[in-house]
């Protein structure tokens, strides 16, 4: 057997995820399953915010309500920790995951080529990793911004729970709105590429749904996109104040 | 016809290349591409230069041995055509191409054009057979195969494992091509004992070899002469999935632990756990 002692062998986990985690597949497996958790997190974050056009009184109303459901089986704002909890961990895994495999890749092609043109590859496929760096930078300055007051806000103008009067408070600083526009570009981006790639990831693609999946990923990422800005640039013309 | 053309030249492995530029004279739309820096070698070694090395065998598109970049695209422009069977009649005279070998860490160049791509045949070598009595032919219907599985099965076996799918991924994976040889065995009937052992033998094979991941932009896809799509892929990933959901009697000894390079730091356990398992 002296061919096959060449030849290292390990053994297969037994625990299906760490079998999965062991290989760059796998990685991209957990890419996909997690990327699927923060993209309807997105879409559900996207709708939520529209409730901005129904008025003040919708949506601070609302933002109890994220606090106060579950209510009385499970206390105040716990709910809403359980969610941003899953939500952390899935971004934490996406990054995790993203770096590995990106280390890998530029591992596997030391020496780039002097000509290379890209045939099939898209704006958007191309740009993934950094359209992530931007949207983790955005996530960071988000949170500080509308979720804690501690950035974008003059001292006494962040008022907990008074949603309507931060966001509008917020969104009249001009370089502020703009900066959400852009990140919701790169999230556009992400989301183009992202969501049908998850697909693929997942295998759940044949020839006859490929094209498909390709649009149902422009349209998601598009509504996305579109939904997200309406409310910084309703803001910054007036239409919201 | 006159060409100009610009050549990655390289005397061996360790020896760093460069490119250099030539010029071909009377080329005919007829010739194909090899043929045509045919032409080339038979002039410099008349002038008593090195002639530029290039692979190839059967010249009919089938055996997989051609290929190289005709600038920046693998196999030249012509989609679905290797480059023995580019003729130079979609050329024009006074064009100038670039010729670059495959680059990726697990393909490294030999020589000028010719990279050494055996990487592919230890991949082959993880999970690319099947086990069957021999003996006496069995009865050619003694097994039934669904039309559906032994088209899927075809389409898959048409890849002749060039390396075109590597040499044109920006991360230089080598799915598409793992993925048509996983494909050819794990649709058919014959396929199904060793499938889920197959699938894990061949990816970790992958890793092993230094080849990067997928991240789906369909490069590979728009150059392989042969067609094999993407699809491909998207069935090896759930052939992934199905596997490591199934493992669950034994721990499954596969060859080929994670080594690559850039997994020393996330597999410490995989080689902690190859030591206990020699
Ligand atoms: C223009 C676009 C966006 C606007 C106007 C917006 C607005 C808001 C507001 C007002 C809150 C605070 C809600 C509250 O405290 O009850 C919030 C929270 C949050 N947003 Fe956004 N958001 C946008 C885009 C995004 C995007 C793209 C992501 C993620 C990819 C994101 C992730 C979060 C997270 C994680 C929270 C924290 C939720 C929590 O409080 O637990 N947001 N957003
Ligand atoms: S999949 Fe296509 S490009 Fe890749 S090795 Fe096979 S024939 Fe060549
Ligand atoms: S020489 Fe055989 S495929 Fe080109």
């Amino acid at each position: 057997m002296a061919a096959t002692e060449a030849i290292p062998t390990t053994v297969w986990r037994t625990n299906p995820v760490a079998a999965l985690w062991s290989t760059m597949v796998g990685k991209k497996v957990v890419m996909a399953v997690t990327g699927a958790v923060l993209v309807a997190f997105v879409i559900g974050h996207m709708l939520g915010n529209l409730k901005i056009f129904l008025g003040a009184e919708a949506i601070d109303t609302y933002a109890v309500f994220l606090r106060t459901m579950g209510e009385p089986l499970v206390p105040y704002s716990v709910l809403l920790w359980v969610v941003r909890i899953v939500l952390l961990t899935c971004v934490a895994l996406h990054i995790t995951a993203a770096v590995q495999l990106t280390r890998m890749n530029w591992a596997a092609r030391p020496e780039s080529y002097d000509t290379k043109q890209s045939i099939a590859t898209t704006y958007a496929a191309r740009t993934t990793r950094w359209s992530g760096v931007i949207l983790v930078l955005f996530i960071v300055y988000h949170l500080l911004h509308l979720t804690a007051g501690r950035v974008g806000f003059r001292a006494g103008e962040f008022q907990h729970l008074s949603v309507y009067h931060n966001v509008v408070t917020g969104f009249s600083v001009w370089y502020v709105a703009l900066f959400y526009v852009v990140a919701m570009a790169c999230l556009c981006l992400h989301l183009d590429h992202g969501i049908w790639s998850a697909l693929q990831t997942l295998g759940w693609n044949d020839a006859r749904s490929t094209p498909l999946f390709r649009a149902l990923s422009r349209v998601t990422a598009l509504a996305v996109f579109l939904g997200f800005i309406s409310v910084p640039v309703a803001v910054l013309a007036g239409w919201v104040r | 016809m006159k060409l100009s053309l610009r050549i990655w030249r390289q005397k061996d492995r360790n020896t760093p290349g460069r490119f250099v530029s030539y010029e071909v004279d009377g080329v005919t739309p007829d010739m194909s591409f090899l043929e045509m820096l045919d032409v080339l070698n038979e002039d410099l070694t008349t002038r008593g230069e090195e002639p530029v090395a290039f692979e190839h065998d059967c010249r009919e598109g089938i055996c997989g041995s051609c290929g190289f970049l005709i600038d920046g695209v693998p196999h030249g422009p012509r989609r679905h055509t290797t480059v023995c069977q580019l003729h130079m009649r979609f050329f024009k005279g006074g064009d100038s191409l670039t010729l670059e070998p495959w680059r990726a860490r697990a393909f490294p160049v030999v020589r000028d054009l010719v990279v050494d791509r055996s990487a592919f045949d230890r991949i082959i070598q993880a999970g690319g057979y099947i086990s069957a009595p021999t003996g006496s032919a069995p009865d050619a219907n003694a097994i039934l195969v669904p039309k559906e599985a032994a088209d899927t099965a075809f389409d898959a076996a048409a890849c002749i494992g060039c390396g075109a799918c590597v040499a044109s991924c920006p991360n230089a994976a080598a799915m598409l091509f793992t993925a048509a040889k996983v494909a050819h065995l794990n649709s058919l009937p014959q396929g199904q004992p060793e499938r889920d052992e197959r699938t894990l033998n061949m990816v970790a094979a992958m890793g092993r070899e230094v080849f990067g991941t997928c991240s789906n932009h369909g490069e590979c896809e728009a150059v392989c002469p042969k067609g094999i799509p993407l699809e491909f892929i998207a069935a090896l990933n759930r052939d992934v999935i199905r596997a490591a959901f199934r493992r669950r009697r034994e721990p499954l000894h596969v060859i080929g632990a994670a080594q690559h390079p850039a997994h020393e730091d996330v597999c410490e356990s995989n080689s902690a756990q190859k030591e206990s398992s020699t």
